[in-house]
């Protein structure tokens, strides 16, 4: 079953995923057009854009653990997933800089005074360096230092999660949900790392 | 009160103001007891049972009692009014609301002078309300409001939009609308009235009571903590449209701003 999925897998072309992940907000914006969206297009397209980052990411954090405890091998589609999060943030963060807010000085007061933007927004400047370094050319270059700039992927993730808890009225599950299965991801490294570091000093 | 409709100044006479679409209206909603997204409770509160329906009346009355819907609307004349709707959140719309002043309704169970504020609840039937299998808050909805805003003519008691019945997701059969407070105190399908000496408890306060204040009148030089109050999104011009200014008093500060001479609004938000 699992070596099934695996060979479908590595037929898979990754531009296949980077081809639909561009179309979908394309889609998107043509609905919100066209009335598609419902009562408040501006907020729909800001809100799928920022939970389907969400999801994207808690999928690029899934790759190992789903090696290493399923066998199911989706490494080849890391890089995609990581540069389809941050392209799904970026779009987010540009609908509500252009369509929501508009007014630069609202901009600037919000990133400064509400927490749940200023966290939102310090996700968001850990992805660039991760994005600009998404390349094999930076990858070469960078060498063993590549891996440890990676490892900001974690704190990103976790201020991603804290951003939608941030911003729910009352008491909502689904932000919640989101937020826990981040932490348990990133706890699932923290684990492991343990364990090889007690491993190691073991040997 | 003012004498009905043609009696009311400026900001709150029907022609300035275009109505949103049924479509808006409809299927925009926050009513939470059907859950947290906009589209919930056009989706699921159908099934609701609107009647037969009572509102109970207590407290601080001359005649406290269940008070039928079907009573009641044979007693009250029913008026039309086109009101900016403003939501907490920072959007708005502009609903073509029909109802009667909850003035008239206090008439009829008589408001004792002891009185000084008004409690109001919305149904809480979780077989009904699938939102409420969560706590998102503390059930049942809770609002009020100061006897002085309840008596206000502008505060209205709704009991249809564009002409027609309220829809469930609207907050059927008969709900609350204070046009010139965020939306949220405008509460819903209401089954209890209750008059009383002390400010009641109100549902969005009680859970965060930082965030919402008992008045929540419509200020745009009061922020909400996560987001800036100065200005709102109109629905229904698109995804391209221009964020407007709010108004103070959501534009109803020449009728109601009286209401608050002399009260630090930043403090009593």
């Amino acid at each position: 079953m699992i070596d099934a999925i695996n060979t479908a897998l590595r037929r898979l072309p990754t531009w296949v995923l980077y081809l639909l992940g561009s179309l979908y907000p394309v889609w998107l914006l043509y609905l919100g057009m066209t009335g598609g969206l419902g009562a408040d297009p501006v907020k729909a397209l800001e809100h799928e854009l920022g939970e389907r980052a969400l999801q994207l990411l808690i999928l690029g954090l899934a790759v190992t653990p789903l090696r290493r405890f399923v066998g199911v091998n989706l490494i080849r589609f890391r890089r995609a997933l990581g540069v389809l999060t941050f392209t799904y943030v970026a779009l987010h963060l540009l609908v509500w800089l252009l369509l929501d807010v508009q007014i630069v000085s609202q901009i600037l007061a919000d990133i400064a005074k509400r927490p749940y933007i200023t966290i939102g927004m310090a996700g968001f400047v850990l992805m660039v360096p991760l994005a600009l370094t998404s390349n094999d050319a930076s990858v070469k270059r960078l060498g063993r230092k590549w891996k440890r700039l990676h490892l900001l992927t974690y704190p990103a993730a976790f201020l991603g999660g804290l951003h939608y808890v941030m911003l729910a009225k009352g008491f909502q599950i689904e932000p919640l949900i989101y937020l826990t299965v981040i932490v348990v991801l990133l706890a699932l490294r923290l684990f492991g790392f343990v364990v090889r570091s007690f491993v190691a000093l073991r040997v | 009160g003012l004498a009905g409709f043609g009696g009311l100044p400026g900001p709150a006479r029907a022609e300035t103001l275009e109505p949103n679409s049924w479509e808006d209206v409809t299927n925009y909603c926050n009513y939470y007891e059907f859950g947290t997204g906009k589209g919930d409770p056009a989706q699921y509160a159908g099934q609701l049972t609107t009647a037969p329906w009572s509102v109970k009346i207590d407290g601080m009355v001359e005649r406290p009692g269940d008070y039928d819907f079907q009573q009641i609307l044979g007693e009250m004349t029913l008026e039309e009014r086109i009101y900016r709707f403003r939501c907490v959140e920072a959007w708005s719309m502009v609903v073509p609301w029909t109802g009667f002043e909850l003035a008239d309704l206090l008439a009829l169970a008589g408001v004792k002078s002891e009185a000084k504020y008004v409690a109001f609840e919305t149904l809480y039937r979780p077989s009904e309300m699938p939102g409420t299998a969560y706590r998102v808050l503390d059930w049942p909805y809770r609002e009020g409001l100061r006897l002085d805003e309840a008596m206000h003519p502008l505060t209205l008691m709704a009991t249809g939009i564009f002409g027609k019945d309220l829809p469930n997701q609207n907050g059927a059969p008969l709900r609350l609308v204070v046009p010139w407070k965020y939306g949220f105190k405008s509460i819903k399908s209401i089954v209890r009235i209750t008059l009383t000496d002390k400010e009641p408890q109100t549902s969005w306060n009680m859970a965060n009571a930082r965030e919402y204040g008992f008045y929540s009148n419509v200020n745009p030089e009061v922020s909400h903590p996560r987001w800036s109050q100065a200005s709102e999104r109109r629905l229904g011009g698109g995804l391209f449209a221009s964020r407007q200014d709010t108004l103070m008093f959501n534009g109803y500060g020449d009728e109601v701003a009286s209401l608050y001479e002399g009260m630090d609004l930043a403090k009593f938000f």
